[in-house]
């Protein structure tokens, strides 16, 4: 068993390296990869100078653009996973022989997250830079937490990891229009997860989603590890230790990692009942 | 646990499809399978012959546990392929036909060791599998080549050393030749038939719609069309079936529709085909004795027709099918 989810990830993990490094154009690698997510980040920081007409010293300034900056991760992970599906499924036709291959289909999937985590990492950390050089966001690199940070972004990854799996493994089922959904959910997150404006500016009736979301409390803990005392300006989880919020975040990724276990089960059987492992979706 | 002696082993094996209509409440099904019982001994080289849309592939796709079953039951290599499809996959591989997969940006020696991975080889042992068998096809010198560069043809013999590489003990092979040239067909039909010989304890399933590929490749042969087995048996024991009828080809100047009516009820005609080609008509009659051809010309003369070729031959699995399902196997396949 143990042999098989090893080789399953190592070889997956290599697959996707492959398939997300080796563009023949670097360029084209470069804008697609990093330069598009940091263009959209700069977007959101010139909206707020000329909407909210504040300052860089604003706490909501550095709400704003650390939320977005990580929120990349939810793209490249989240999304990414279930988008290996469709690529094996539609674009190389191989995933019926991966899957008469005895291999772990949940550890090849998160296998070939971790290419899109490494290219998602060179955007965010571009992201940060540019934001800590050029454009005043208060994170002083000597005072980050580190293994606050470190645990949180570790632990969000997994999550991100098993919403990814859980996610491909519906898209396994979809015929019309599967590559929507990674993109649809990952939309949805960007309102409820307090990404770009405190959870507790949702109306109440909204605002337990938000509670239950991981991504949630994963980039209050972000936010908390890169700007120390700073983050305690936003109310929203004011009560909060870092203890409860490492708390909450661990139990939903754990509850996030079940669910994606059972729904990889389920939507595993429905597709082979429906004969769906190497349909061609109809775009 | 199945018997041991049989590679795959179908009970009342049916899968029909569900097809969504576009307004509800109107959905059809459509039944791909149909009851169907094989058996597949251990080191045996099956066919399985029957047109387009027969249902050949479904069949291989529920054996290769890419698909669930709708009613009866499939083992194969004594495990069954719904409940336990972990034992199942470690001792099968599958070549489908007629389509370009692969990861088009790693080369063919990447893409090939990338699946020995996946099947727990070692990367030495691998490599040195791969060398022989791109040899072998005659795929070495591509080793190097991004797969996106190679041709349909070439991608296919790659594709085929993928499923080989494993050396499995069940092999599925899905109109393995299908798109392919004469020469490459030619080719892959050699490699198959040499590896099997080297392996007589290993088990090939290969499904086509080329007369000529089963009987040349299969030790026995199942007739498929429309989702039922119709007969199953060596190429030889089902042309014998034949060996009392007298086969004919009569090429002829273009029929008209009276014609053909009139050989329905000619004496002697047990069946007959009739393939409109460019300027003349092609006439496949299977016939009771060699005396009813007599009436056959006499009604083609009367109905002015010229004949401008008439043979006798030996029946061949096309016959066959013609005699069990009364259409060619082009015919069977548009209906």
């Amino acid at each position: 068993m143990l042999q098989t989810f090893n080789r399953s990830f190592r070889t997956a993990a290599w697959l996707g390296w492959q398939v997300e490094s080796n563009w023949t154009d670097p360029l084209l690698f470069f804008a697609f990869s990093v330069l598009k997510p940091v263009s959209s980040v700069l977007i959101l920081v010139f909206m707020y100078h000329a909407v909210a007409g504040a300052g860089s010293d604003a706490p909501i300034y550095a709400y704003i653009f650390l939320g977005n900056a990580f929120y990349i991760y939810v793209g490249a992970v989240m999304a990414g996973t279930s988008y290996a599906i469709l690529d094996d499924r539609e674009r190389y036709r191989t995933l019926k022989y991966l899957y008469i291959a005895p291999i772990a289909m949940p550890m090849y999937l998160l296998g070939r997250a971790v290419a899109r985590f490494v290219v998602g990492t060179l955007a965010v950390v571009i992201t940060l830079l540019v934001g800590i050089f050029f454009l005043n966001v208060p994170v002083n690199l000597l005072t980050v937490d580190w293994p606050l940070f470190g645990l949180t972004l570790a632990l969000g990854i997994i999550c991100l990891s098993f919403m990814g799996l859980a996610l491909g493994a519906w898209t396994l089922t979809i015929r019309n229009e599967p590559w929507f959904l990674g993109d649809a959910v990952a939309a949805s997150l960007y309102l409820f997860s307090g990404a770009i404006f405190p959870i507790t500016l949702l109306p109440g009736w909204l605002q337990p989603l938000a509670y239950g979301l991981p991504v949630t409390y994963w980039l209050e803990l972000l936010r908390r590890a890169t700007l120390g005392p700073n983050a305690a300006a936003f109310p929203t989880f004011a009560a909060w230790s870092n203890g409860q919020l490492l708390a909450a975040l661990t139990g939903l990724t754990l509850a996030f990692g079940l669910l994606a276990a059972l729904a990889f089960r389920f939507f595993d059987r429905l597709a082979r009942e429906r004969g769906l492992i190497d349909a061609q979706s109809n775009f | 646990m199945a018997h041991e002696a049989l590679a795959i082993q179908t009970e009342n094996l049916g899968r029909v499809y569900t097809i969504k209509a576009i307004k509800k409440g109107e959905a059809k099904q459509r039944v791909a399978l149909n009851d169907v019982n094989l058996e597949v001994g251990r080191g045996e080289f099956f066919g399985l012959l029957g047109p387009n849309g027969a249902g050949k592939t479904t069949l291989i796709k529920i054996l290769t546990t890419l698909l669930a079953p709708t009613h009866g039951r499939a083992t194969v290599a004594g495990y069954d392929v719904a409940r336990q499809a972990a034992q199942v996959r470690p001792l099968i591989n599958m070549v489908s036909g007629g389509e370009s997969s692969g990861y088009g940006l790693l080369t063919v020696r990447e893409n090939l060791w990338m699946f020995g991975q996946f099947y727990g080889l070692d990367s030495k042992s691998t490599y040195r599998r791969v060398d022989a068998l791109l040899e072998i096809v005659g795929l070495s010198d591509r080793a190097h080549t991004k797969t996106s560069d190679l041709s349909t043809g070439l991608r296919q013999k790659m594709n085929i050393v993928r499923g080989f590489l494993t050396d499995p003990q069940i092999i599925f092979l899905d109109e393995p030749t299908l798109g392919l040239d004469v020469g490459a067909s030619r080719e892959v039909r050699s490699f198959v038939r040499n590896w099997v010989d080297e392996r007589p304890d290993r088990t090939l399933l290969l499904t086509t719609h080329y007369m000529a590929e089963a009987e040349e490749l299969c030790q026995r042969v199942a007739i498929i069309n429309a989702g039922k087995v119709l007969a199953c048996d060596s190429p030889a024991n089902l042309k014998r079936r034949l060996q009392r009828e007298a086969i004919f080809r009569l090429d002829v100047s273009p029929l008209r529709n009276g014609a053909l009516s009139t050989f329905e009820t000619l004496p002697g005609v047990r069946k007959f085909v009739h393939t409109p080609q460019d300027g003349k008509s092609e006439l496949d009659l299977i016939l009771a004795e060699d005396g009813a051809i007599a009436s056959v010309v006499t009604t083609l003369t009367s109905h002015g027709a010229q004949i401008l070729n008439l043979q006798k031959r030996e029946p061949t699995l096309e016959d066959v099918f013609v005699d069990l399902v009364g259409l060619s196997m082009e015919q069977a396949a548009a209906s």
